[in-house]
């Protein structure tokens, strides 16, 4: 094999180890949602514990790209798919992370009847998941119209997170005994908001990757 | 006759060069800006190191050899008819791959450029030959054997010591032909570090093949394919983001 092709055959296992990551920390988001719905503790656990899975591939493909890094000594498109992989695996493991949080949190509703049915957040969920996955995948494809998307649909995920603040707000006024859960919502609401972030910074390094271009702040 | 003055930025225009009837570099307009590093890179054959020997006119002495084009360093035109040749060399030094110390002692070697210009007090000389061996980073490991044969110490040392000869003749620019590709990775280091140093003083021209060396010591780089200057910018951006999609095949290793 060329020096050339080892090299591609270690950065396109460094590719599917990042797509395998990225549909565990999908799987993750929707379970600690599904979870939350269901009031299903056992599922709640089940992403806490997988948690470290994650954490484990993070450390894994970073250990690929390091030694890329240091045997190889990659330069321009070779250097950025490498360094974006390793900005992209430390968003995904924080929204790994932030799923754990909204399991964790889960877990303190208790036997009690919701205050509200959580459709906004579950909503909040859906257009997250979609963004990772895309974020992702439009580094893999180099695809710069997606990754450019995810600005405008982290918008929506921002005007639904507004949407769960004033409906809490409301509840809050009307009883405040729907204080509790309110925080316990309006924090896994602000989770959901901060993933809807990591995925605009998945999408920012995939432009990066595919043309050079990082955008600032 | 104009003289080298502080301006050591180096123009070639409209630059084409024939070996006879092979057309070897092509229509290359660059400016390379003074008390700066500024790395050749490129596929054997590619021009670079016929494009570095134009700035000391060594190409003047291959046969069937033309040049046109414009070709300045700072206020100076190479190719004027009132430029001093031996000026020019005097001003524009070079190193080359193989470490070509002359077959006597190290003094000597380094008295060399001072002599042919002149200077015959013995004093001045020690001073030139202490100062060129400090500047090219090997004082420290010749001066208890100045009058010994040049031919004994090592490689990485004859081509510090080359250096030095060169830097005798306080030259304003340094071209340099591969001049670490000889050498061990200790002697490499320890040349590169002393361009990092000269350049506070004197334009530097280095051809390498050495991808990581162009990363680490040029502020600019320059890449040749076949006779033409493809891309030239800072070193950050050809080897970051660079704009042709020639040179990105060449940097990451598709060919060449």
């Amino acid at each position: 094999m060329s020096i050339r092709n080892k090299y591609e055959s270690e950065l396109r296992l460094v590719f599917d180890k990042l797509i395998a990551m990225c549909h565990a920390t999908e799987l993750a988001i929707e379970k600690s949602i599904t979870a939350l719905q269901k009031r299903d503790r056992t599922l709640s656990h089940e992403v806490m514990d997988e948690d470290k899975y994650i954490d484990n591939m993070e450390r894994e493909i970073e250990q690929d790209c390091l030694k890329i890094l240091l045997m190889e000594h990659p330069v321009a498109s070779d250097f950025r798919d490498v360094s974006a992989a390793l900005k992209m695996i430390t968003d995904l493991e924080r929204i790994a992370d932030q799923a754990a949080d909204i399991s964790e949190i889960s877990l303190q509703f208790g036997e009690e009847e919701f205050i509200k049915e959580p459709e906004h957040i579950a909503q909040m969920a859906t257009l997250a998941i979609g963004m990772v996955k895309d974020g992702v995948n439009s580094y893999i494809n180099r695809d710069i119209e997606m990754a450019r998307s995810l600005d405008s649909r982290d918008d929506r995920v921002d005007l639904l997170f507004e949407t769960v603040k004033a409906d809490l707000i409301g509840l809050i006024r009307e009883d405040s005994a729907n204080a509790d859960q309110a925080i316990l919502f309006m924090m896994i609401a602000k989770y959901l908001e901060r993933i809807g972030d990591h995925a605009v910074n998945i999408g920012e390094w995939a432009e990066y990757a595919a043309t050079g271009y990082h955008k600032i702040g | 006759m104009k003289v080298f003055t502080e301006n050591m930025t180096i123009t070639a225009k409209d630059c084409n060069l024939y070996y006879g009837d092979f057309h070897a570099l092509r229509d290359i307009n660059i400016s390379i800006p003074g008390k700066k590093v500024t790395a050749l890179i490129g596929p054997s054959g590619c021009g670079k190191s016929t494009f570095l020997k134009i700035f000391n006119r060594m190409n003047d002495l291959v046969e069937g050899c033309r040049i046109t084009g414009e070709y300045r360093i700072g206020e100076i035109d190479i190719f004027d008819k009132t430029t001093d040749i031996n000026l020019l060399r005097k001003n524009v030094g070079m190193v080359f791959q193989k470490p070509n110390p002359f077959p006597m002692s190290i003094y000597d070697n380094i008295a060399f450029a001072p002599r042919t210009f002149g200077i015959k007090r013995k004093d001045e000389l020690d001073e030139i030959v202490r100062t060129s061996l400090q500047k090219a980073g090997i004082w420290d490991e010749v001066k208890d054997r100045l009058r010994k044969s040049a031919l004994g110490i090592s490689g990485g040392q004859q081509q510090r010591l080359c250096i030095a000869r060169a830097l005798a003749a306080s030259p304003r620019v340094l071209l340099m032909d591969e001049p670490t590709s000889a050498l061990d990775p200790i002697s490499t280091g320890k040349i590169e570090e002393l361009t990092d140093e000269l350049k506070k003083e004197i334009t530097i021209l280095i051809v390498t093949h050495n991808m990581q060396q162009a990363t680490r010591i040029a502020d600019m780089t320059a890449f040749f394919l076949l006779g033409e200057l493809v891309e030239y910018g800072t070193t950050d951006r050809i080897f970051s983001c660079p704009s042709d999609k020639r040179t990105e095949n060449y940097i990451t290793g598709r060919f060449g």
